[in-house]
């Protein structure tokens, strides 16, 4: 273990992407080879919406340090209306794990198009980032998982 | 027998915990478990009952059994260690000993279950005698004196002073690693701590459970009590919610399970309760369907299966946890003396 | 309480109803249980009292699947978790006659045995008629007093208000109790540092044993099969194996309820480690009131809940650290 301790901190961070906006955004942003750091796993799914408040969870109980969620601007969403559910549940659950405890900083949403290549690079490197500053996610973590 | 002052309890507490693991009734969050001892958690020994039982020092709530590894396409098998550091349980009741007792017919007859068994092995008991027994208690019933405990050491509280007594090789050894704290009692202080016993017992006659009968369970119970349409009705406010099997100090049933680490497998086990619809779920399914049977499992187990297979030992030991702590104010006492109620009829 | 039994009786007689859910005479002084009457000499046995904290909405659940009309005894609070089963098609309105009773607050065991009282063989002024403003408790230990408001449940102390929100008969007077802000607690733990948020919950939910008594209780948790029960997901259901998955269940469990939970306070009654839960729903019912505007679960039938609407300029959830 004493390995890992020296060890730089390098952040485990999962992005679910909406498959029709923010999945394609961050296709464009590597066509355009526009750079973000490699501590980002992408996670694509149907809709922000099916994003499971578990699903944010269960991220960080395996070992995630940061959790993100991007999807359709409001307004564009591929089943309508899909976003804005997704908008009302995560700004409860995050406040809820503000609320326990887990900083603010570790879980976001961001909206990015298909064309915003740009946005998407620029959010992802603003992230790791933050979660950098904030370093490993100790309250969250499953100690199971790391043995 | 020896003694302490109270106030020098502290100093006995960081003796023992010099050793060995020390687990004591400590106060957190307004309730009082047996947990780990440390220099900066307060013992509580006031509180009649802890909400746990101290089930878990000997049987924990969930433990593991083994991990299993994944290197590359190795994989490794590595079994959980057994206990090997002595440990010593101090501020158990008469009632609480009683339940361990109840579990060592489970876990040491064969098969025996050698993860209890090396705990039994490397645990002590120090039994607390109950001063003030409260309206829920039934201990009596099955036989037990709250006022002089079993284990391996008993004390009790007199005033402002600690008697202690071992009973035990156990008992003699931990009496003799903490002996520079304790001083010699004088016949008289025994003399009153008999008094003080009898004042106890007298109290306990008057609890409103003292006396209850348990005619018609016990090995006489059977077939008519299973089929009794009383359960039907009985059950019926049951939140199936597992608390009553989880502060209980004799229920051993369990569950084992896997957790998925991401890179391994842990096997371990849990408690299970009768109450939960998953109860012995089987490949085939469920052979109990409804609450009303997994209510009546309970019941039946604690006070006709149990005793039918082990010499007539029920495996309710009356500390009147699920009296108290019962969402719905049922427990094995209403059950009882709803029996009772239709035998008169 | 005689009124009130022998109207129960009447009904039960003249073919109204065909059973009664109410409470059973406990065999202590304090634990009455929830409890069927077919039989108007069963009711003999009919009790109402101080003790009867019971929320005895969610039984209607199973009740509604019996033949033939339950008379149901609610309090006023229990009307609106009522109210929420009723939105969500969990129980059957036509096959319900509620018993709007009483209320003057409910009491709790957890909080006299706190108190220092114990070994109680008889309690004077937990009626639910009379205005008794102490209890006297007859002890083996002797005569013990406290205040009725001193024991009285945590939700009492920020009740709701005393009007049954969907009945057919009212019986009995109510009183409200209310004597403490709702959202004090919540505000008083945002005020904390992330640090201290966490090793408050930390210590609070280290007692959980998994019991699931919290979910059990729950009128909204009306879910046949829970998703913690599930064989196929990875969860230890009843098994306190790491503090993760205590955090997990509470915060994913007040989630599922949130905007459906009618703050009734039966999770933090049945906790037997006494641990606050409510506070998790309240953290939700003070953030949709901020954020999407006052609402409360089962104040009427057939409302849409917060979290199955939405408006085109929501608050985004980056925004609630400044705001919330």
């Amino acid at each position: 273990m004493s390995i890992e301790a020296n060890e730089e901190f390098k952040p485990k961070i999962v992005a679910f992407c909406c498959n029709w906006c923010s999945y394609a955004g961050a296709d464009l942003a590597g066509s355009s080879r526009l750079t973000y750091p490699a501590d980002v796993k992408i996670i694509r799914v149907p809709c922000s919406c099916r994003v499971n408040p578990m699903f944010i969870l269960r991220a960080f109980e395996k070992g995630a340090d940061g959790v993100i969620l991007c999807g359709c601007h409001p307004g564009d969403c591929h089943y309508t209306s899909g976003n804005y559910y997704a908008r009302r549940r995560m700004t409860l659950l995050f406040s809820m794990l503000d609320f326990i405890g887990v900083e603010h900083g570790r879980t976001r949403v961001e909206w990015v198009s298909a064309a915003e290549g740009v946005k998407f690079s620029k959010t992802m490197n603003e992230f790791v980032e933050k979660i950098y500053s904030l370093g490993k996610n100790v309250r969250l973590e499953d100690l199971r998982c790391k043995s | 027998m020896y003694k302490i002052e109270k106030a020098n309890l502290n100093a006995l507490f960081r003796k023992i915990s010099e050793t060995q693991d020390l687990i004591a009734p400590i106060r957190t969050a307004g309730q009082t478990n047996f947990r780990l001892w440390t220099e900066d958690e307060t013992v509580d020994l006031d509180t009649l009952k802890t909400v746990k039982s101290g089930k878990d020092a000997f049987f924990p709530q969930s433990e593991n059994l083994y991990t299993c590894v994944r290197e590359g396409k190795k994989l490794s098998v590595l079994p959980e260690s057994l206990k090997e550091k002595p440990f010593t349980v101090f501020g158990m009741k008469a009632c609480d000993v009683k339940g361990v007792e109840v579990l060592d017919k489970v876990f040491l007859s064969e098969p025996v279950d050698s993860f209890y068994a090396a705990r039994r092995d490397h645990g002590t008991i120090v039994a607390l005698a109950c001063n003030e027994p409260e309206e829920s208690c039934f201990c009596q019933v099955f036989g037990t004196d709250c006022a002089s405990p079993a284990g391996d050491v008993s004390v009790w509280i007199r005033e402002e002073e600690l008697f202690w007594q071992a009973n035990t090789e156990k008992g003699e050894a931990l009496t003799e690693a903490v002996r520079e704290l304790l001083t010699e009692t004088a016949e008289n202080e025994e003399q009153s701590l008999e008094e003080q016993k009898q004042s106890i017992r007298q109290i306990v006659q008057k609890l409103p459970y003292t006396g209850l009968s348990l005619e018609g369970w016990g090995t006489d119970g059977g077939q008519e009590r299973f089929d009794s349409p009383l359960w039907e009705t009985l059950y019926k406010p049951c939140l199936a919610c597992g608390t009553c099997t989880f502060v209980c100090p004799t229920c051993q049933c369990y569950d084992i399970k896997d957790y998925d680490t991401g890179h391994g497998v842990q096997r371990y086990r849990c408690w299970d309760s009768c109450m939960y619809s998953d109860f012995t779920m089987m490949a085939h399914g469920n052979n109990r369907t409804s609450q009303m049977q997994r209510f009546r499992q309970r019941f039946m187990h604690k006070l006709v299966y149990f005793p039918v297979n082990n010499d007539g030992m029920y495996s309710c030991v009356g500390c009147g946890r699920c009296v108290e702590k019962c969402p719905e104010a049922l427990n094995i006492v209403k059950v009882i003396k709803t029996f009772a109620k239709q035998g008169d009829k | 309480m005689q009124e009130l039994r022998d109207r129960v009786k009447e009904l039960l007689a003249d073919g109204t109803v065909d059973r009664v859910l109410g409470w059973k005479a406990g065999d202590l002084p304090y634990n009455p249980e929830a409890a069927y009457f077919e039989t108007v000499e069963s009711l003999d046995e009919f009790v109402y009292n101080g003790f009867c904290g019971a929320n005895l909405s969610k039984m209607m659940i199973e009740a509604s699947k019996l033949e033939g009309k339950t008379l149901v005894c609610l309090k006023p609070c229990d009307t609106y978790s009522f109210n929420q089963l009723i939105t969500e098609h969990r129980v059957d309105r036509e096959k319900a006659y509620i018993l709007g009773v009483g209320c003057k607050g409910k009491l709790d065991m957890e909080k006299v045995r706190a108190l220092g009282i114990k070994g109680v063989e008889q309690v004077q002024g937990a009626e639910a008629d009379g205005d008794a403003e102490h209890l006297t408790f007859q002890t083996i230990y002797g005569e013990k007093n406290c205040s009725y408001s001193a024991a009285m449940l945590e939700r009492c102390h920020v009740c709701k208000g005393k009007e049954h929100r969907i009945y057919d008969e009212l019986i009995g007077e109510s009183k409200e109790t209310k004597d403490a802000e709702r959202f004090t607690e919540v505000e008083k733990i945002e005020a904390m540092s992330p640090e201290e948020k966490f090793a408050y919950f930390q210590k609070e939910l280290s007692k959980c044993i998994r019991c699931n008594a919290c979910r059990n209780a729950c009128p909204a948790c009306s879910c046949r099969k829970c998703v913690f029960d599930s064989t196929k997901f990875d969860s230890a259901q009843k098994a306190n194996v790491d503090s993760f998955e205590e955090r997990m269940f509470h915060i994913i469990r007040a989630f599922h309820v949130a905007g459906r939970c009618t703050d009734c306070g039966e999770c933090s009654r049945v906790c037997p480690q006494g641990i606050p839960l409510h506070l998790f729903n309240r953290k939700f019912i003070k953030d949709i009131d901020t954020f999407y505007g006052e609402y409360q679960a089962g104040s009427e039938a057939d409302m849409r809940g917060p979290l199955v609407s939405y408006t085109f300029d929501d608050i985004e959830p980056g925004q609630t650290a400044e705001r919330g």
